[in-house]
C-alpha cells in the first residue's frame, strides 16, 4: 500500500514479474519443444525400423532383390520357399491407377458443378456432404463393396464378383470425397477476376473453365489425384476385403489378385517375428513407405508449379 | 461481311458446347451425388433394422445368431478417449511450436516434411511399427494402450495442422495487444490466443475423433482381434476383467465389422456387419454434426459476434 518506502522484500517482490515472465516463457518453449521431438522421433524410428527390418529380408536371409520385385512366385511355406512379390507390386499399382483413372472425371466434373455451376447450393449443401462422406471408415467401404459392388459384378458383368475390378471401384468411391474437396478447394479459392475477365471478352462458361480455370487450377487438381492415389496406394483392408487375395498377377479385371497391403494384413498374424517369411512382409511395408515418400515428393513438387 | 457470318457461326458452335459440357458435368456431379447418397441410405437403411438396444449392448456370438457389439462399441469409445488423451497435449505443444516457435529456415521445413510424410503414411504400416515397438519392445502386448499409441501416431499429424490453424487464424491485433502489455509469449498463448482459437480447435478435434473411430489398419495388430469377457462391475484398472484396464486386448467396433466379414461364421454375420456399419456411419454423422454446432456455438459465444447469421 505504501508506495514511499519499499523495504528490499518487496522491491524482489515488485521484480517479481519480471521473473515470472522468464519463467512462463521457459515453460512454454520446453513444452512445445518436448512435443515437436517427439514427433520426430516418432517419423526417424519409424524409417528406422521399416527400413532395417525391410531391409533384412535381402541382408540376413539372403533373397534377392531380382527375386523380391521381379519374381511371380510367392510360396513362402513351402520346401524351397519363393518369395516373388511381383503379383502383390502389379496388383497395388493396378488398383490405384484404375481407382484414379475411375475418380478423377468424376470428381472434377463434382467440383466444377460445385463451384462454377451452382456455387451458394454447392458451398451450403454439397461441400459439407463431400467432407461428410470423406470421413466415412474405409471398412464401411469395404462392406459396401462386398455387399453392393461384388454381387452386382457377379451378376452382371460375369466372374466371381470378387477381383482387381472390384478393389478398383471400391477404392474409386473411397477416393472421390478427398479428390472432390482439394479440387472444389483450389478452384473456389481461384481469384474472381480471373473468371469475371473471360466473361468479359465474350467466352461461354465452357469456354472460360477449359481456357482459364482449368489450366490455371492443374497442378492443384494434380496434387488432389495423387493424394487420393496415395490414399488408394496404403489402404488395407476395403481392398483385402473384395480383391480375392490370390497371389497372381491377375490377366483380368475379374481376376482375384492382391495388394502388398493385402498380403500383409493376411501374413502378419500368421507368421512369427524375425522368420524369413515375416520378414518378406516387412520388405513389402517397406515399399510402401518408399512409395509415400514418392507421392511426397510428387505433392512437392506441383505444390511448388502451383505456387509460380 | 463474311467474317461476322464466320464469328457468328463460331459463337453458335461455342453456346451449343457450352450446353453440352453444362450438361455433362451436371450429369457427372448428379450421378456421383446419387452413388454415394445411395451407397450412405443403404448401409442405414440395411443396418437400422438390425439395431436394437439388445444389439448395441450384448456381447457377440461366433457360433450362433443374435450377437451384439456391445464390448467394441464400448473399446471404440474407450479408445477414442485413451487416445485424445494423449494426442491432443502433444498435438497442441507441436501444433503451438509450429505456428509461434519456429523460425522460416531449414529446421522448420524439415518438421513440415515430417508432419506432412507422417500424416500420409498407410495406417497398416504405422499398424506394423506398433506391433513391433510397442507390443513386441516395450512388451505392452496387444492392449488398449498399444492401440492408443498407434492411433496416436496417426493421428498427430493431423492434430498439429489443426492447431497451427487455429492458431494462425488468430488476429494479428489481439497478439500485438498483449505484447503491449507486457505478458509473456507463453501468457499470450495460453490467455488471449487459445480462447479465440478453441472453437476451431474444437470443430478440428471433434473430426479428427471421427478419423480414429472408424481407423481399423493400425489397430489390428495393436489392440488386437479379441475382447476378453469383460466384467461392468469391475472398475479396478488392474483387473484382467475390467472394462478400463489399460493392458487388456479391445477389439474396436471397425476392426470386429472387418473380422465378421472375412471370417465371420454366426448365421446372421451379413446382418450383424449391416448393423454395426451403421453404428459406425451413424457414429462419425454425430461427431460431424457434433463439430459444427460446437465450432458455430463456441465462436459466437467465445467472439460475442452474436447478431451475425
Amino acid at each position: 500500500m505504501e508506495q514511499s518506502n519499499t523495504t528490499p522484500r518487496e522491491a524482489r517482490r515488485r521484480a517479481w514479474p519480471m521473473e515470472k515472465h522468464r519463467v512462463e516463457d521457459w515453460i512454454g518453449r520446453i513444452y512445445t519443444s518436448i512435443c515437436v521431438v517427439f514427433l520426430i522421433a516418432v517419423i526417424i524410428s519409424i524409417v528406422y525400423f521399416v527400413t532395417s527390418k525391410g531391409v533384412a529380408t535381402f541382408a540376413v536371409n539372403g533373397v534377392s532383390l531380382k527375386e523380391f520385385f521381379l519374381g511371380t512366385n510367392w510360396n513362402p511355406q513351402a520346401d524351397t520357399p519363393s518369395f516373388g512379390a511381383l503379383p502383390f507390386i502389379t496388383g497395388s499399382f493396378m488398383v490405384t491407377l484404375l481407382a484414379a483413372l475411375i475418380a478423377s472425371p468424376l470428381s472434377i466434373s463434382a467440383a466444377l458443378f460445385m463451384t462454377e455451376i451452382v456455387p451458394s447450393f454447392g458451398k451450403r449443401i454439397l461441400q459439407p456432404a463431400i467432407e461428410l462422406l470423406s470421413g466415412i471408415p474405409s471398412v464401411v467401404y469395404g462392406f459396401i463393396g462386398l455387399s453392393v459392388i461384388v454381387p452386382f459384378l457377379r451378376e452382371h458383368v460375369g466372374g466371381q464378383g470378387i477381383g482387381i475390378g472390384a478393389g478398383a471401384l471400391v477404392l474409386s468411391i473411397m477416393i472421390l470425397p478427398t479428390i472432390t474437396s482439394v479440387a472444389a478447394d483450389a478452384l473456389a479459392s481461384l481469384p474472381r477476376g480471373l473468371r469475371e475477365a473471360s466473361y468479359a471478352l465474350g467466352a461461354t462458361r465452357w469456354q472460360t473453365i477449359y481456357r482459364v480455370v482449368l489450366p490455371t487450377v492443374m497442378p492443384a487438381l494434380l496434387t488432389g489425384i495423387v493424394l487420393g492415389m496415395a490414399r488408394a496406394f496404403g489402404e488395407a483392408l476395403a481392398v483385402q476385403m473384395v480383391i480375392g487375395n490370390s497371389p497372381h498377377i491377375p490377366t483380368s479385371l475379374l481376376e482375384s489378385a492382391s495388394t502388398l497391403t493385402s498380403v500383409i494384413t493376411l501374413g502378419m498374424g500368421n507368421t512369427a517375428m524375425g522368420s524369413i517369411q515375416n520378414n518378406a512382409l516387412w520388405s513389402m511395408a517397406l515399399v510402401l513407405m518408399l512409395m509415400t515418400f514418392v507421392f511426397v515428393l510428387i505433392i512437392r513438387l506441383l505444390e511448388r508449379r502451383n505456387r509460380l | 461481311m463474311s467474317t461476322v457470318k464466320v464469328n457468328q457461326k463460331a459463337r453458335k458452335r461455342a453456346k451449343a458446347t457450352d450446353k453440352l459440357a453444362t450438361v455433362l458435368i451436371v450429369t457427372f456431379a448428379m450421378a456421383i451425388v446419387a452413388i454415394l447418397l445411395g451407397l450412405l441410405g443403404f448401409i442405414l437403411f440395411r443396418g437400422l433394422g438390425h439395431i436394437s438396444w439388445n444389439f448395441l449392448t450384448s456381447v457377440p456370438q461366433t457360433m450362433r445368431a443374435g450377437g451384439g457389439i456391445g464390448p467394441q462399441l464400448f473399446n471404440s469409445l474407450f479408445l477414442l478417449f485413451l487416445t485424445m488423451l494423449i494426442t491432443v497435449p502433444l498435438g497442441l505443444g507441436a501444433g503451438i511450436y509450429m505456428s509461434e516457435y519456429a523460425k522460416p529456415g531449414k529446421l522448420t521445413n524439415f518438421i513440415r516434411l515430417v508432419v506432412e510424410v507422417l500424416s500420409s503414411f498407410p495406417s497398416i504400416v504405422i499398424g506394423l511399427f506398433g506391433l513391433l515397438l510397442l507390443v513386441n519392445t516395450f512388451n505392452l502386448g496387444f492392449s488398449l494402450l498399444s492401440g492408443a499409441l498407434a492411433l496416436t501416431i496417426f493421428n498427430l499429424p493431423l492434430m498439429v495442422r489443426i492447431t497451427e490453424q487455429a492458431f494462425a487464424g488468430v488476429p494479428k491485433e489481439q497478439k500485438e495487444a498483449g505484447l503491449a502489455l507486457g505478458l509473456s509469449k507463453w501468457k499470450i498463448i495460453t490467455s488471449i490466443m487459445l480462447p479465440v482459437a478453441i472453437p476451431s480447435l474444437i470443430t478440428g478435434t471433434i473430426l479428427a475423433s471421427g478419423r480414429v473411430f472408424g481407423e481399423a489398419a493400425a489397430l489390428l495388430f495393436t489392440a488386437g482381434m479379441s475382447t476378453p469377457p469383460l466384467d461392468f462391475t469391475n472398475w479396478n484398472p488392474f483387473s484382467p476383467r475390467s472394462p478400463i484396464n489399460p493392458l487388456r486386448p479391445a477389439e474396436t467396433l471397425a476392426v470386429y465389422i472387418w473380422k465378421v466379414n472375412s471370417e465371420g461364421i454366426a448365421p446372421d454375420a451379413t446382418q450383424i456387419a449391416a448393423g454395426a456399419s451403421a453404428v459406425l456411419v451413424i457414429m462419425v454423422l454425430i461427431f460431424n454434426l457434433l463439430a459444427r454446432f460446437l465450432g458455430r456455438t463456441l465462436y459466437r459465444y467465445m467472439t460475442a459476434s452474436r447478431r451475425m447469421s
